[in-house]
């Protein structure tokens, strides 16, 4: 004997008497019933879980999140690179000040330099006359 | 080998057709969920096609259905407990709601009563059964399969289905009694 096809077939099961039997036989009944309305109802198509929804929200997901952190890091590196430029025309404008305020120096140094070698090689415009007159005063 | 192929694909439609209500039946009144009852029922019948080539006709081939429904069953609730936990809860349905499908048959209404009471504590009571124990009974008392079938589907010995299903009786009874 194989499992019973037929959903209204019930056999006695004589090794449960009395009530118990009627009970297991009630409550084959009703699930056979049961089984029977689900079953034979009008099915509609049953939807996939949402895999591919769930999988697309995943998907999504994730892309906005690298997306959010690479905009982020590309912004950082933005301002790294803007920071590091001004850093770099920063030095820059300070080495040619440097550089401008050390030839001043030296021209001004090298034009005191000049005046002074020209004032003790050349005498001054009055010098001979003064010589002379003291020349005149002597006996 | 398209002819062997043909009769074989011929021979597996007449197989879905004639079991698959019984299928069906036993993963509904397992998962309480008719949606995952169709879901399993439908992998069920997939993978049998799958196998159909390797199946020697070794035990009905009904039995050979209910052993992979079974382990589909197993696998489901082993796989995704938690899932199936919470699908359940909100899908399920208590397995006493089936005592509304009881048919009335010739008896009187005080008799409807009882009846239905009576079936609502079995179902109580088959809920509170473990899950190895509760498919031994549905396939014993509901399908009607003998304990040699019983054994087959399910990979255990006759003796240990038959003290499964002692014990499954017995809660059953203490329910009944214990109600009165």
């Amino acid at each position: 004997m194989s499992f019973k096809d037929k959903a209204g077939e019930v056999g006695n099961f004589a090794e449960e008497p009395g009530e118990l039997d009627e009970a297991l036989k009630d409550f084959r009944l009703s699930v056979h019933a049961w089984s029977d309305a689900v079953y034979s109802r009008p099915r509609t198509a049953v939807a996939p879980r949402q895999v591919w929804r769930m999988a697309a929200g995943w998907a999504l997901g994730c892309v906005l999140v690298a997306g959010g952190a690479s905009a982020g890091v590309w912004q950082h590196h933005q301002r790294e690179m803007k920071s590091a430029a001004a850093r770099v025309a920063e030095q820059e404008r300070m080495a040619v000040q440097q550089r401008n305020q050390k030839a001043r120096q030296e021209d001004e140094d090298l034009l005191a330099k000049v005046d002074r070698d020209v004032s003790r090689e050349v005498p001054a415009a009055m010098e001979p006359l003064a010589q002379m007159m003291t020349e005149d005063k002597t006996p | 080998m398209a002819m062997a192929k043909e009769i074989a694909a011929e021979e597996f439609s007449a197989v879905v057709a004639r079991h698959r209500p019984q299928i069906f039946r036993f993963l509904l009144s397992s998962t309480r969920d008719v949606d995952l009852a169709e879901t399993l029922t439908q992998d069920c019948f997939l993978k049998a096609h799958r196998n159909w080539s390797s199946f020697r006709g070794e035990s009905s081939a009904m039995t050979w259905l209910m052993r992979i429904a079974i382990n589909l069953q197993k696998d489901h609730w082993r796989n995704r407990r938690m899932q199936f936990w919470r699908h359940t809860q909100s899908n399920a349905v208590a397995l006493d709601e089936a005592s509304e499908w009881l048919p009335s048959g010739e008896r009187s209404v005080e008799q409807q009563l009882l009846a239905r009471e009576r079936v609502g504590q079995v179902s109580k009571a088959v809920e509170g059964l473990s899950e190895r124990q509760r498919t031994i009974f549905l396939l014993r008392y509901v399908e009607e399969a003998e304990l040699s079938e019983i054994a087959r589907a399910t990979g255990l010995s006759e003796g240990t289905v038959k003290a499964h299903l002692s014990r499954a009786v017995a809660r059953v009874r203490a329910e009944l009694g214990g109600k009165r």
